[in-house]
């Protein structure tokens, strides 16, 4: 369990990360969004000790991090791909990583194993692509085997196959009851990985609620409508006092999830529909128009609270 | 045992990069190929010197005159064992893993000089008895007054110069800045401050000059430095006390 409260990062006049307070609890996959820019990468500084607050604190596992007696034991983390010396062979990196907390050296060869880095381990560092460089770094995350685990955009330069292997690692991670913290910037990444969403944008907390919970407040749900009497229903429909929306391509769409009410107002009436589909934007429009508005918000702040997202085209 | 632990590890670091095997290299190759060229020089100018120098001819120190170059490899190898943590982002991997700051860098600092001390031990002796050997009717031997304490002091004083450019490396943290003052430094600017007269009182204070006066064995005449041997170390032992008490404040103090 890691604990934030009111973490606050300043770089002289400019806030980097804002009054941040939330938990992330085990057993689930965190994600933590935001825009680039955003501070995520200086919180998780913060959560390592790395970078010291302004104000607030963190907690692992009610701790200091720089309490913790080897660290790697309880909390493993990939912060960036180029964390490491080019010179050194992979294994040799993990070794010494291994030995500044204690961890028996076979350890290194399970992690390279489970990383698929075994047929490289003697070799430099510097000669790998940045996905290998991303396994090497998740390698050192899992080394002391920690019941905590934090990956800063771990799906950068990955190849297909390597996101889906990450896709399956966090959420197996997560399944062993583990805590998982994961940082992107990449709503739709995040939709196919995490449990629980904490939303960031300048710095400030935007969102902090289960994956369903954010798709059903941030996102417009609306239902689809095509048919080929298409003035005879706008008539019924109006008739039971439900508002159309006639978009340009012939179809028709109605707010909310009303499609079994739409359906059976068809059948009384015996039309034909070609389609009723309920729909809801995408994860990635959520995301947008939530940090969006919290641009908005310090560009301007004599300006007027700036209309929901999608607004204009919804309306036709 | 977290210092036993941190120790290991940072052993697996310094032998597991080139760096470290070609400064040291160097560092040897140099004092004692120059120290040899010079010490054969001046065997054979030695009857055609004046008079008042033959009198102070020191062939101990004349077999160390190499450490004025071999002495910026072992600089190189301080700065690069501390900022190469910098340069190539592995400081924040390093103390995610090791985050008592304290710990991290004197840990580093204890295994570097250990090392350095090993290679500069092993590099004053051989720079002694190849010097000595190239000096042929003009040597001196181990056991003379005052020998062994300037060759032991000799690697001493190499040690000294590699753990004082690890304290800067760690003050300044870029490779490049580091060297770029500290290489300058020890090789002009401290030998003219120490040569010109009107700043002669001050030089000779300067880490290098001060440590240095551990090799001498005959003192110059109309030497009038106010501190003697081991003086003149300790002198230089405050200065690297100095940058590594620097070094560890910014570290502390610093984000990562």
């Amino acid at each position: 369990m890691i604990e934030l409260e009111g973490l606050t990062k300043r770089y002289g006049e400019k806030v980097a990360v804002n009054n941040l307070t939330f938990t992330v609890r085990p057993g689930m996959v965190t994600g933590f969004l935001g825009p680039n820019g955003a501070g995520k990468s200086t919180t998780m500084r913060m959560m390592l000790g790395l970078d010291r607050p302004t104000a607030g604190h963190v907690r692992i596992d009610g701790k200091r991090y720089e309490q913790l007696k080897d660290p790697l034991t309880y909390m493993g983390a990939l912060l960036d791909a180029k964390a490491m010396h080019g010179g050194r062979s992979a294994y040799n990196h993990l070794l010494c990583l291994a030995q500044s907390n204690g961890i028996a050296r076979k350890r290194v060869d399970e992690v390279l194993d489970t990383v698929g880095l075994t047929a490289v381990a003697r070799k430099k560092a510097k000669g790998f692509s940045l996905g290998m460089g991303q396994r090497l770094g998740i390698a050192g995350a899992l080394l002391g085997d920690p019941r905590i685990l934090m990956f800063d955009e771990p799906v950068n330069g990955l190849d297909p196959e390597g996101i889906h292997w990450i896709r399956h690692l966090m959420k197996s991670l997560a399944a062993q009851g583990r805590t998982v913290f994961v940082s992107s910037h990449l709503m739709s990444e995040m939709a196919l990985t995490a449990d629980h969403l904490v939303v960031i944008g300048q710095g400030r907390l935007l969102a902090d609620t289960s994956m369903a919970d954010f798709i059903a407040r941030n996102s417009r749900s609306y239902v689809r409508i095509r048919t080929p009497q298409r003035e005879r229903l706008l008539d019924v429909l109006h008739g039971a006092g439900i508002t159309v929306v006639e978009t340009g391509n012939g179809t028709l769409e109605v707010d909310g999830g009303k499609s079994e009410l739409i359906g059976e107002l068809a059948a009384q009436h015996q039309l034909v529909l070609h389609e009723l589909s309920p729909q809801q934007a995408s994860l990635e429009e959520a995301f947008m128009q939530l940090t969006a508005e919290s641009v908005e918000y310090h560009a301007h702040t004599d300006a007027p609270a700036p209309r929901p997202w999608g607004d204009d085209w919804k309306r036709g | 045992m977290a210092a036993t632990q941190v120790i290991r590890s940072e052993w697996t670091k310094i032998r597991s990069v080139a760096s470290t095997v070609w400064t040291l290299s160097l560092a040897v190759v140099v004092t004692i190929a120059l120290g040899m060229l010079i010490s054969a020089l001046s065997k054979n100018e030695f009857d055609t010197m004046p008079r008042q120098d033959r009198v102070s001819f020191d062939p101990t120190y004349i077999s160390f005159a190499g450490m004025t170059l071999g002495q910026l490899a072992m600089i190189v190898f301080g700065v690069l064992v501390v900022s190469n943590e910098y340069s190539t982002g592995m400081i924040r991997t390093s103390l995610a893993a090791v985050p008592r700051r304290a710990a991290f860098l004197f840990s580093k600092i204890a295994v570097a000089t250990g090392l350095a001390l090993v290679v500069a031990l092993a590099t004053s002796f051989a720079t002694f008895f190849l010097g000595q050997a190239m000096l042929g009717p003009h040597r001196t031997e181990l056991g003379d007054p005052g020998v062994l304490r300037a060759v032991v002091g000799g690697g001493l004083y190499m040690t000294l110069i590699a753990m004082f450019s690890m304290g800067v490396a760690a003050m300044l943290r870029s490779p490049m800045l580091s060297l770029g003052i500290l290489m300058p430094f020890f090789f002009l600017i401290s030998n003219i401050l120490g040569n010109v007269d009107a700043t002669k009182k001050i030089g000779r204070f300067l880490p290098d000059q001060a440590g240095s006066r551990i090799m001498q064995v005959v003192t110059p005449s109309g030497d009038d430095t106010p501190y003697g041997p081991w003086g003149g170390l300790g002198i230089m032992a405050l200065w690297v006390a100095a940058s590594l008490v620097g070094g560890y404040v910014l570290l502390k103090r610093r984000d990562a």
